[in-house]
This record gives C-alpha cells, sequence and structure tokens, in this order.
C-alpha cells in the first residue's frame, strides 16, 4: 500500500554533541519523517542532558509538519529552563516556524459525561428523555398533518396538488407492482404447500384452500404488502426529504411560503392511502394464484374447482378485513417517512441514520396495529 | 523571490502537462483541445465565465473527470487512470484538493477531518496527529475550538477554512482549490491570499487557483489562465488587460476589475 514514508529523500537526523549541550538537527524534516522523529525525540530525554542550543543549519527541507517538530523540541527545552538562543534555521524557513510559532490556547478536553455509574444513568436518563421527547413531537406531527389535510380538503383547489398526488401513485403504487406480485405469490405457494402437507395427515387436503383464502386475505395480503411498502417507499420518503434538508431545498420552500406540508406530506400521503389498498388487493390475488398453482400441482385441483371451494369458504368480509387495514398502514407509513425527513439534520450520516429508523418505525407500528386490529375485530366478532 | 530559489535549476519543471485536452457534455463543447504547463513553485489563477468549464478543467486533473480526448500528467504521470489505483494513490498523496463547499466529511470533526489523510499515509501516533491537526487549523486561521466541531455546526467560510487545513495536512507539493475566497468577508479573503502566498514561497508549493476574485487574483498568481471560447488564453495580469477579446475586456476592464487593479496601482506607487 502506498504510503508517504518510503519516499526516498535525505533522511532526517539529529545529534546531540558529546557534552549534550548543543543538538544538531539536519537533512529534510518534512512529514514522512515524523513519525520516525517523533519516536526519537521522545525517547531522547532531552532535560536530562541539560542542552541549551539547537542548531538547525544543516536543514535541507522544512515543511510543517517537520517546523512543529523542532519549535516543540525548542520549547520543550524551554520548559526545562534552559534559554535557547537563536535556532540558526536558514533564511527561507523562518517565516515558517514564526507562522506556527503562536502559543498554545486549547485546554485539555473533558468528556461532559461522568465516568462510572453516574455516567450510566445520565445515558438512561438522556435516551428516556430523548425518546419522551421524540414521541410527544411525533405526536404534534400527527396533529399537525391531521389539520392540515382537513385544511386541505376544505380549500381543495387551493392546497391539494393533484399532480404531485398521482406522481406518488405511481411512485409508490405501480412501480411496485412487479415486486409485491412476485412476493404475494411465492407466500402463496408457501401456505398452501404447508398447508397441504400438515392438513393431509387428517385426510383434510381440501381445507387449504379455506385456510389459504382466509389467511391471505385477512392478514398475510395487506402485511406482506405495507411491510415492503414500508421498505421501498417510507425509506424514499425520508431519504427525499432529508436530501432536500441538507440541501436547504426546505429552508428556500419555507421562506418563499410554501407550505411543506402541503408541498411534500399531504401527496405522499394521499398518494399511499390510495395505492396501499390497491396494492393489497392485487396482492391479494395475486397470493391466491400461488396458492391454486400450488394446489393444481400437488392436489390435482383444477381452478375453476380451486375458485368454488374458495367461494364458500370466503364472503365479503374477509376481504374488506384486510382491505380497511390498508388505508390506516399507509398513513402510518407515509406519516413517519415524512416526519423522520424533517429530522434529518444538516450531514449525510443523519441522512442514513433516519431512514433506517423510519423503516424500523414504521414496520413496528404496522405489526403493532396489526395485532390491534386482530384484538379489535375478536371483540367486535368480526 | 524565494520562489525563485525553490526552482532553481529546475527552472520550467511542469508539474501539470496537459495537451489536447477535450471536455464537453453531450454536444455542448467545454475544452477544446486545451494545452497548459503549470511549473514548479507557480501559483496559477484559473478564471472563466460561470459554466464555462473551470471546475471541470480541475476535476479532470484531479483524474475525477476521464477527458474525451487528450492527456493529462500531473508529476509526470498520467491521471487517466482509474482513481482508486495504486498509481493514482501514490499521487494523491502529494496533491491537496479544495473543493468549493470544503466537502468536509460530515461524520468527523474538524480534528479528526485533518488527521484522515494523516492516519492513510502516516504512522503517526495519535498526539502528534493532535498537534498537527492543531497547527494546520492554525495556519488558516482557525481558532483550535473549531476542532471539536462538526462541519454541520460550521459557517461557510470556517468550512472553507477547515477544508484547506484538510488538504494541507500532507504538507502537499500541490495544491488545488476551488474559488477559495468566494462566500468569504474581505477580511478573511485577504488572510487567505496572505496564507496561499507564504505557503508557496515556504513550503515551495505550486498552486491550481480556479476564482472569481479579481482582488485574489491580482494578489497571489503568477500567471493567469482565462478560459474563454473553449480556450485556455495564459499570460500575467498585464499582458491579459491588453488582450483584444472582448470577454477579457469586459473582466478585467470592468468595474470591478478596474477598481481592483487601480488600487494595486496605487500600491504599488505608495511602495516606491
Amino acid at each position: 500500500m502506498a504510503s508517504l514514508e518510503n519516499a526516498a529523500e535525505p533522511e532526517a537526523w539529529f545529534k546531540l554533541d558529546r557534552d549534550g549541550r548543543k543538538l544538531a538537527v539536519g537533512g529534510a524534516w518534512t512529514i514522512a519523517e515524523s513519525a520516525r522523529l517523533d519516536r526519537e525525540l521522545a525517547a531522547l530525554n532531552l532535560s536530562e542532558h541539560g542542552a541549551v542550543a539547537i542548531d538547525a543549519s544543516k536543514i535541507s527541507r522544512l515543511d510543517s509538519a517537520g517546523a512543529w517538530l523542532l519549535l516543540r523540541t525548542r520549547r520543550a527545552l524551554e520548559g526545562a529552563d534552559a534559554k535557547v538562543s537563536d535556532l540558526h534555521l536558514p533564511e527561507l524557513y523562518r517565516p515558517l516556524l514564526e507562522t506556527l510559532d503562536q502559543p498554545r490556547k486549547s485546554e485539555p478536553r473533558k468528556s461532559r459525561i461522568p465516568a462510572g455509574f453516574r455516567g450510566r444513568l445520565y445515558k438512561i436518563g438522556r435516551t428516556a428523555t430523548h425518546t419522551l421527547f421524540q414521541t410527544l413531537s411525533m405526536l404534534g406531527y400527527l396533529g399537525r398533518v391531521t389539520v392540515e389535510t382537513l385544511e386541505a380538503f376544505a380549500k381543495p383547489k387551493h392546497n391539494l396538488r393533484i399532480a404531485a398526488i398521482f406522481q406518488q401513485i405511481e411512485e409508490t403504487g405501480i412501480n411496485a407492482l412487479p415486486i409485491v406480485g412476485l412476493l404475494s405469490f411465492l407466500i402463496g405457494v408457501v401456505i398452501a404447500y404447508q398447508g397441504i402437507t400438515q392438513l393431509r395427515q387428517f385426510g383434510a387436503e381440501l381445507l387449504t384452500i379455506d385456510g389459504l383464502g382466509i389467511i391471505t386475505l385477512r392478514e398475510m395480503g395487506v402485511l406482506m404488502t405495507a411491510i415492503i411498502v414500508a421498505g421501498r417507499s417510507g425509506s424514499a420518503f425520508t431519504a427525499h426529504i432529508g436530501s432536500m434538508r441538507v440541501n436547504q431545498e426546505i429552508d428556500a420552500m419555507q421562506t418563499m411560503g410554501l407550505n411543506t406540508v402541503d408541498t411534500l406530506v399531504l401527496p405522499r400521503i394521499i398518494g399511499l392511502v390510495v395505492a396501499l389498498p390497491l396494492l393489497t388487493l392485487y396482492a391479494d390475488i395475486m397470493g391466491l394464484m400461488g396458492g391454486a398453482i400450488m394446489c393444481y400441482f400437488d392436489l390435482g385441483v383444477t381452478f375453476p374447482a380451486f375458485m368454488r371451494e374458495l367461494q364458500q369458504a370466503l364472503e365479503v368480509k374477509t376481504l374488506l378485513v384486510g382491505l380497511v387495514k390498508a388505508p390506516v398502514f399507509a398513513f402510518v407509513i407515509a406519516l413517519v417517512g415524512c416526519y423522520e425527513g424533517f429530522q434529518v439534520e444538516r450531514n449525510a450520516a443523519s441522512v442514513g441514520l433516519l431512514t433506517t429508523r423510519s423503516v424500523v418505525e414504521s414496520v413496528f407500528l404496522v405489526i403493532v396495529l396489526d395485532a390491534a386490529f386482530s384484538v379489535m375485530f375478536s371483540v367486535l366478532g368480526i | 523571490m524565494k520562489s525563485v530559489q525553490h526552482q532553481n535549476g529546475r527552472e520550467k519543471e511542469a508539474v501539470i502537462r496537459i495537451r489536447g485536452l477535450v471536455n464537453g457534455f453531450g454536444s455542448k463543447l467545454l475544452h477544446d483541445h486545451i494545452d497548459l504547463d503549470v511549473h514548479r513553485g507557480e501559483v496559477l489563477g484559473v478564471v472563466g465565465g460561470s459554466g464555462a468549464g473551470k471546475s471541470v478543467l480541475l476535476r479532470s486533473i484531479v483524474g475525477l473527470n476521464r477527458p474525451k480526448e487528450g492527456t493529462v500528467e500531473v508529476f509526470g504521470q498520467p491521471t487517466s487512470e482509474e482513481i482508486e489505483s495504486p498509481a493514482m494513490r501514490a499521487l494523491e498523496m502529494r496533491w491537496g484538493v479544495l473543493f468549493q463547499e470544503g466537502a468536509l466529511f460530515s461524520s468527523q470533526t474538524v480534528t479528526e477531518n485533518i488527521q484522515v489523510p494523516l492516519r492513510e499515509y502516516t504512522s503517526m501516533g495519535q498526539e502528534l496527529m493532535d498537534e498537527i491537526a492543531e497547527i494546520k487549523l492554525a495556519m488558516v486561521g482557525l481558532p483550535c475550538e473549531t476542532g471539536d466541531k462538526y462541519p454541520s455546526e460550521l459557517s461557510g467560510g470556517m468550512k472553507k477554512r477547515a477544508g484547506l487545513a484538510r488538504a494541507l495536512a500532507l504538507d502537499p507539493e500541490l495544491l488545488f482549490l476551488d474559488e477559495p475566497t468566494s462566500g468569504l468577508d474581505p477580511i478573511s479573503a485577504n488572510q487567505f491570499d496572505e496564507l496561499v502566498t507564504q505557503l508557496r514561497d515556504i513550503l515551495g508549493l505550486t498552486v491550481f487557483l480556479v476564482t472569481h476574485d479579481i482582488d485574489t487574483l491580482r494578489a497571489v498568481p503568477d500567471r493567469i489562465a482565462v478560459l474563454v471560447n473553449q480556450k485556455l488564453v495564459i499570460g500575467t495580469i498585464e499582458e491579459l488587460r491588453k488582450n483584444k477579446d472582448p470577454w477579457i475586456q469586459d473582466y478585467f476592464s470592468g468595474v470591478r476589475g478596474r477598481a481592483a487593479l487601480a488600487s494595486k496601482d496605487t500600491a504599488s506607487e505608495e511602495a516606491r
């Protein structure tokens, strides 16, 4: 690997004279040599020798790293109460040394976090308050978005950006069709396969179709779609809005009097709330098709027979129970994605960090909400 | 004066050598067979209108932009190779580049930014690296508290200085500066000009300076290259003032140009 240190240069050297009163230095005191010089100078205990003079007249090249080492050596001598007279440095390099020779102002840094038990306590407290404030701020944001949404629908001509909404539907819905379709199809195949193998033991293979239909329509279709969309579009929302913050585009919009919720957040939320139920319906169909193909090859159930079986097992309600969750999930995914985007600070690392957080949070919330829906439906007896 | 001493015996050594460089995007031509030599110990100022391709020229030289035609050599080595190849690495530790916005690594403090090249190319101990970072900060006129800050906490001018401190970390022989004084207040800009001149004199630095700042142009460069009509016109500031090209005429004889040059004339008369 390339390194500065194997460059061929006249070596830097230093030498104490016999009675240890004078330090002669010479050669190329450059950054390439400075790591070695640093180690060797440290090994040489100058105060012990009581050296008082430095002769730098043999220096052939000097850069700022070398000049600093020279300066530091002189200061070490002065610190040991030796009065150092002239360095006899070649005229050419004097301004460099003078530039560097300014009193050192910095204090050794102290960490604000105390060590030990108190430090740990401090960190726990800091994380707790941070989480609390973040939750509050998210709730505040939810409130703001809700109010602005209502206002937008009250004055749709003025506040609703139809073109942007359709663009979002295309981006989050239509462009997601291949991946959502393929994955749902495969999940359908897997569920049918597992169902057939397990239920065959009881001679009830045909019940696979009932199970497949119910699982896909009620849970799997919508959950899979929401998770894929959270990873795909939720992260894109955060990264896009976050980069706009880094670029000061958000600041620019605000100084122009553009409402960031109207222009950036609402199209994304409305777009996703429209797109996700449609995607879910599509995922349901693809999942059932995967199951149907599995049943055909494994059970010999033809497609019309599969459909008749489904018809007996399912009601319209089963489909609706799944679909009704989709807009709620969509709202949460879009809200979290946009909110985290606005939390981005003006650096690149922050974009990555918050994009990750946005995906984790929205997947978490989707699954928690799904569980809440299940509880609610069972209480309502649906 | 001092720079001449550095050049002794190698008066005309070209640090950067460009032959027949062609650059363009789509059908738009930016550089039409450009030739340029930048000599050791020289400060070359590069000017040109917005979008004339000054930054692209700089990017072509450091290997960030592969030219359509022509060759670029730095220290006798072509820079058209893959930018992360070993041959380029050997070059990259001999030059420092200051980008327009500083291009500091945003996840690291200023001190850590300055230490990135030190860590990569030398085996210095942490203590020496901290000291070097501190003197580099002092050299570019930043207080040492700045070292603990993150780039997002700095103003535009401070970012630029911190970027320069990082570019100077390895005491490079060749320094590329992309609009170093834009966005600085006049006092800081003057200090910056003095710093560049000083570095050139003391360290024998070669500087490739892209700028719009006519004060910098009169104070710092030995020669000026004007990028106009896809070609380079090279000369000292006096020679360029006599050039007949309308853009160059406007540039050096416009209100700003005249004021800056006039102040130079009075300054030199006072010196007499």
